[in-house]
């Protein structure tokens, strides 16, 4: 049943989706993307973020979102320490690929098991004024539990975009990923500088996961459901571009709603996945990655 | 004189060994029966991790405290009973391994399921290879493929699982004057979804109600507002949601945002029953109506339910489950129960003996009495639509008391009365 409406409803609704998707997916495009390190721990990591605002938002009634930027300086903290790790234990000895990829599934095991023995396995949300009341725009409901998380994704990209190409560390990030013997030449530590930008990757899971218990509530292994969408989202955008990154996460938004809405839910998957595919097809670098 | 002597040893070795024979021989007959040795093992796989931990953990709790009041009391034919069981992770493909480990390594000596639709089906080839008396615990017509003769379901839905699930909901829908013309089905892409959709679509066309909307969503959805607006542009004086907990909680959100109301909504919404959910949506519940199997109601009062719910609440905090307990914990302790009966009953645990004896008796739960259909369901249905009312907050305490949710259906177990339409619960 098609109406105008309903078609600006579906569009308002995947771009509001898709904005928090772009949140989700920004420390993949940061440690995936530019240091080519593949975390697939980083939905668990977004996950912990959940659950510490959970903690702080049921123990002391502190916002969820406030609670998520009070904890970015930890997990920046818990980044650095984990990609230590991580390079002294694979990068360092070329051993990145497989056993990498196996340290961080285990990372992800160690924080399910955690929060489950600490937290238990119900379903966990937080409470705010604003969850479940909605702004009407005209023929537009706009939901303040999915409009918050999409304006604050948006600041979160505009923030890294700034960083990156604004700021000496920023540049430095970008220059690691493209030739750190060159960085290293330049009188600059690769180690250092990977290891800063992984702790933001992992800083920005502590916000994204804020806004996912927003949206819904979550338990320990539910990061599992988006560790295919944030990969899909990082490709397509193009490896290492944060633009792109949220662009590719609106498509995917609004690409789904579009089809949930007219075509039905079950096909949403495949036709984002099949954008995903075509894309890659023609353009194998992504929508804004580097040809080549 | 040397052959004579050869002879005579002869004759003596033949002598012994022929006593020896006899004497092996007397022992093996007199010999008392060899002492049945051990605890008998009862196997599972549970959801202990997974979306559907929150109900699997609760559910062992009650499993546990069974097995603890079996055993103060002596076990099962004089033997311990102890439970053999595996985290399935709430994935179906973990479930047939579990179970070949459990008969094959763990050599259990019985095996019931773990919980829900979709992690029971996929243990139902191996039991029925092995023909094993098998309980599958509130798995939603598991066994209407399989015509398996000793499947036995924990799922009050009645003999025909499918529709008798939605019956009450569509009855509920029937009643009303004027009567709903048209009904919004959408539900889970999986098993339980399916299913419950299946027996929606049978209730509507009885009901004759004419679907406007039907469609199903797959479980990772993140975001429900472009399907409640799609079900809201069709307008429909009745929605039937069949859902599982976080899409639960994310289609009634939706659902609030974009203001849909329905004459009638809810019906299948699995999660609407943990505390969890019910402390996370609070006043959103208002006026919904939705399935239910235990509610702390006066016209259900079961012996001995009240006594294990109190027992099993002092321990739930410790073990991070639901503090309430009302929805699966009573049914997991039944589960056992059914099984222990039987096998004290036919003092055996040969699985013909006792899959024969659970089919022809009634048994006595803490759920009330269960007896089971020819299908191995329930030959009763008791599928009760409840409606939430007087919602005052998020508290956790008024889900704990009478009148919140009030029993609408069968009316054998009622307790109040339906707030209708939808939108007048709501105020």
């Amino acid at each position: 049943m098609f109406s105008f409406d309903l078609l600006l409803d579906a569009i308002v609704a995947g771009i509001l989706v898709g904005g928090f998707y772009a949140a989700v997916s920004l420390g993949i495009t940061l440690a995936f993307g530019l240091l080519n390190v593949v975390n697939i721990a980083h939905p668990a990591f977004v996950i912990l973020g959940s659950y510490a605002a959970f903690v702080v938002n049921s123990g002391f009634g502190l916002d969820p979102i406030l609670a998520g930027l009070l904890f970015m300086p930890v997990f920046f903290l818990l980044g650095i320490g984990v990609y230590r790790i991580y390079y002294a234990s694979f990068e360092k000895r070329g051993e990145e690929s497989l056993r990498g990829l196996v340290f961080f599934f285990g990372i992800i095991f160690i924080i399910e098991v955690s929060l489950s023995l600490q937290y238990g396995v119900d379903y966990r949300s937080v409470h705010a004024a604003y969850i479940g009341d909605s702004l009407r725009l005209g023929p537009i409901d706009l939901a303040f539990r999915l409009a918050i998380p999409c304006a604050m994704a948006l600041v979160l990209t505009l923030a890294l975009h700034l960083f990156l190409s604004r700021t000496f560390y920023g540049r430095a990030v970008k220059a690691v990923s493209q030739d750190h013997l060159a960085l290293r030449l330049m009188g600059a530590d690769p180690v250092r500088i990977k290891g800063l930008a992984f702790g933001i990757a992992i800083a920005t899971a502590s916000l994204a996961g804020a806004l996912l218990i927003m949206i819904g509530p979550v338990e320990p292994s539910i990061g599992r459901e988006y560790i295919g969408r944030v990969f899909a989202i990082a490709v397509l955008g193009g490896m290492g571009s944060i633009g792109g990154t949220l662009v590719a996460a609106l498509i995917l938004g609004v690409l789904e709603s579009l089809t949930s809405t007219f075509y039905g839910p079950s096909w949403a998957p495949a036709v984002s996945f099949g954008i995903l595919l075509l894309v890659l097809a023609v353009r194998p670098s992504g929508l804004f990655g580097r040809a080549g | 004189m040397a052959r004579m002597l050869r002879s005579v040893r002869g004759m003596r070795a033949w002598g012994v060994v022929t006593a020896l024979i006899g004497a092996l021989g007397l022992v093996a007959v007199w010999a008392p029966p060899a002492v049945a040795e051990g605890p008998i093992k009862i196997g599972f796989g549970m959801a202990l991790t997974g979306g559907v931990a929150g109900n699997g953990k609760a559910a062992l709790l009650a499993m546990q405290i069974w097995a603890e009041d079996v055993n103060k009391k002596g076990g099962l034919l004089g033997r311990k009973v102890e439970l053999v069981y595996y985290d399935d992770q709430s994935k179906a493909a973990t479930v047939p391994g579990i179970y070949t480990k459990l008969l094959d390594v763990d050599k259990v000596d019985l095996v019931v399921s773990g919980y829900g639709t979709n992690l029971i089906a996929p243990a139902m080839p191996i039991v029925i290879e092995r023909k094993l008396t098998f309980i599958g615990l509130f798995g939603l017509a598991v066994n209407e493929q399989f015509h398996y003769p000793h499947y036995f379901g924990i799922m009050p839905a009645g003999p025909s699982p499918k529709t008798d699930w939605s019956a009450g909901f569509f009855e509920i829908a029937g009643r009303q004057n004027p009567k709903p013309r048209t009904v919004a089905l959408v539900g889970a892409d999986a098993e339980y979804g399916q299913n419950a959709l299946a027996g929606a679509r049978e209730n509507a066309k009885t009901h004759g109600l004419r679907v406007v909307y039907d469609k199903a969503y797959p479980p990772a959805t993140a975001d429900f507002t472009p399907i409640v607006r799609a079900i809201q542009a069709t307008d429909p004086d009745v929605v039937f949601v069949a859902s599982y907990p976080p899409d639960s909680a994310g289609m009634l959100r939706a659902a609030h945002e974009v203001g849909l109301k329905p004459k009638l909504f809810g019906g299948g919404m699995a999660g609407l029953q943990f505390a969890s959910l019910q402390t996370a949506l609070g006043p959103m519940l208002e006026g919904v109506v939705n399935y239910e199997f235990w509610v702390p109601e006066r016209t259900l009062k079961f012996p001995g339910i009240e006594d294990f719910l109190k027992r099993y609440q002092e321990r739930a905090k410790a073990a991070g489950v639901d503090p309430l307990g009302h929805y699966l914990p009573p049914w997991a302790y039944a589960d056992l129960q059914v099984l222990g009966q039987a096998v004290e009953a036919t003092k055996s645990l040969d699985q013909q003996k006792i899959g024969e004896y659970i089919r022809t008796h009634e048994h006595d739960t803490v759920a009330g009495k269960i007896k089971f259909a020819p299908n191995g369901e329930w030959a009763k249905s008791r599928v009760l639509m409840v409606q939430f009312q007087n919602i005052e907050n998020n508290d956790l305490k008024q889900f704990g008391e009478p009148g919140h949710r009030v029993v609408i259906y069968p009316d054998e177990w009622k307790s109040g009365t339906l707030i209708y339409p939808y939108a007048k619960a709501k105020r």
